[in-house]
């Protein structure tokens, strides 16, 4: 038991110290605010207008000594100064994803006094979302995101009211959730959520702060805001399934949803202090690369839009049963996709084809992701021919296969693997469609060999 | 007539992943004026290099993507009705839906 100096027992007991400090601070964090809630009732003339020590009734405002000094940056604004502030203090923010965007969305949103922050999110925080959603830390890996949003918020303002809504945003509770918000940020990840999102502010009349940021570029629009078009007017009709790359395919570089979630809690800001133009009717590019932003002009409210238009078909009752999913053709969560393609006798597990590497039988591996890709990680003695490759270079698949002495015999090893598993199987209908019939793909691609067989190997 | 025409939020890895593209397109024959829908067929068969169904749906562009000639919704301006003049900006953009 001991054989490894008692590292297992030390690492056991440091997980729980720190899991045991994470719920106490997590505890404290949640009994000042109520505290806070409680006192503030119970001597509400502390910071009402009729308490003259503070020179409330004269000043014509409700801030007390500490908001004073905590906000007085933003007081000396002449812009937004007092004014703007209490009508921030009694806002109500709804940040709907605790990711790359929401991370600074609700970090900006908590720091600068918004009244009630509210935040939905159902996921767990993982390693691979550190580099941009900056609002979670390493010692909350494998726990809920709005856990660890709420108590980052906390730890900056235990003076506002923040509410953890620790779910996944769906037509049955949408209705409910949003309804105790003025404004909304849509900080969300998926082309369904964006038009479940948008539907159900126009129901409510509630403005919608929306971003998006995928590899180096950004969008950002003011939706349903004072007479302007909603998310529906802009796009009417989904795009195609191919059209919407996640940023777990395509990637992201972590500071540009991080700089488009700066600008949705500034837009979220000027809508609930009344200060400032927001971006309603026009939308904002950001290109990261070539550091452009660029802001244009686009179509006002639609009178054929099926959501705000005249003759609008999304009713309540409508939303409750519309398939958001089925409208977009793609998932609500970024869960990647698993296609079944071919049949059991074409595929082979990771497993299975780990005990082909070992008997030395002769076979070819092809690795069909883009190089970019394989790069980063890839098995021994791969041959990297990308799918969108694969038919101009079968001629090499030939040739590899005459150089190891395989014949183009039906049961010729041949095995494609790609990140999932997925793109193998496309890969293998195409070989088998080009008479290269004993191909077969690895199920669930490098994802399952790093699971099943070896777990010291990259996954990204 | 000079035009660029500029590509993102993805549309841009149809055309060789270049984004801004300084082109001159011809007047078509027997035509006195340019418009959005001759460019159109023009950047299919100019510019487009794979995957055309991520760009255009039947004469227009596929749902999903935002035209703005010079830095205005082409709804605006009427579509593939809209008249182009020497030095326009025409922006081809696909909406992201990441985060
Ligand atoms: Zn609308």
């Amino acid at each position: 038991m001991d054989s490894n100096g008692g590292v297992d027992e030390l690492l056991t007991e440091l997980q729980s110290l720190k899991d045991s400090k994470l719920d106490i601070e997590a505890r404290i964090s949640v009994l000042e605010a109520q505290l806070q809630q409680i006192q503030s009732k119970q001597h509400p003339n502390q910071k009402g207008s009729s308490d003259c020590s503070n020179g409330g009734s004269e000043s014509g405002h409700d801030l007390t000594p500490d908001m004073i000094y905590r906000y007085s940056r933003q007081l000396l604004l002449p812009s937004f100064g007092v004014q703007g502030q209490s009508n921030l203090l009694k806002s109500s923010i709804l940040v709907i994803g605790a990711g790359g965007l929401g991370s600074p969305a609700l970090l900006y949103l908590a720091a600068c006094g918004v009244g009630r922050l509210g935040m939905v999110d159902h996921d767990v925080v993982e390693l691979n979302n550190l580099h941009r959603q900056i609002i979670h830390g390493e010692a909350y890996i494998g726990r809920s995101k709005v856990e660890s949003a709420a108590a980052a918020c906390r730890s900056i303002n235990s003076t506002i009211e923040i509410v953890e809504h620790k779910e996944a945003l769906r037509t049955s509770n949408a209705l409910e959730i949003v309804s105790k918000y003025d404004i909304v940020i849509d900080a969300t990840d998926n082309a369904p959520s964006r038009y479940m999102i948008s539907d159900c502010c126009v129901l409510l009349g509630k403005p919608l702060v929306s971003g998006a940021a995928l590899g180096l570029e950004g969008q950002l629009a003011v939706y349903n805001y004072n007479g302007g078009p909603c998310y529906r007017c802009l796009f009417p009709t989904p795009p195609p399934t191919t059209a919407c790359q996640r940023c777990s395919d395509s990637g992201v570089l972590g500071v540009v949803p991080g700089v488009i979630g700066c600008l949705q809690a500034l837009e979220a800001i000027k809508v609930a202090s009344l200060v400032g133009e927001p971006l309603s009717g026009r939308m904002l590019l950001f290109d990261a690369l070539s550091a452009r932003i660029r802001i244009v002009k686009i179509r006002g409210r639609s009178s054929l839009c099926e959501a705000c238009g005249d003759n609008a078909t999304v009713t309540h009752q409508k939303f409750q049963h519309f398939d958001y999913e089925k409208f977009t053709q793609s998932p609500l969560s970024a869960a990647p996709l698993k296609l079944k393609l071919l049949t059991a006798d074409s595929r082979i597990s990771s497993k299975e084809y780990d005990e082909v590497v070992k008997k030395g039988e002769a076979h070819i591996l092809i690795d069909v992701r883009p190089s970019h890709h394989y790069k980063i990680v890839s098995l021994p003695k791969s041959t990297n021919i990308p799918l969108a490759n694969l038919e101009d270079r079968l001629p090499e698949i030939s040739s590899e296969l005459k150089r190891k002495g395989i014949h183009d015999a039906p049961d010729a090893g041949i095995y494609v693997v790609c990140r999932r598993g997925n793109d193998s199987q496309r890969a293998v209908q195409l070989l088998h469609k080009m008479g290269f019939t004993s191909a077969k793909d690895i199920v669930g691609g490098l994802e399952s060999w790093a699971h099943d067989v070896d777990q010291r190997f990259p996954t990204y | 007539m000079q035009l660029t025409l500029e590509f993102g939020g993805g549309l841009e890895l149809l055309c060789d992943s270049v984004k801004i593209h300084s082109v001159n397109v011809d007047l078509p024959a027997e035509e006195k004026k340019l418009t959005m829908k001759h460019l159109l067929a023009w950047v299919r068969s100019n510019l487009i290099k794979e995957r055309p169904e991520m760009f255009m749906k039947g004469d227009t562009v596929r749902p999903g993507v935002l035209v703005l000639v010079n830095d205005c919704d082409w709804e605006l301006s009427g579509q593939l009705e809209t008249t182009l003049e020497d030095k326009d900006v025409v922006v081809f953009i696909s909406t992201l839906h990441g985060g």
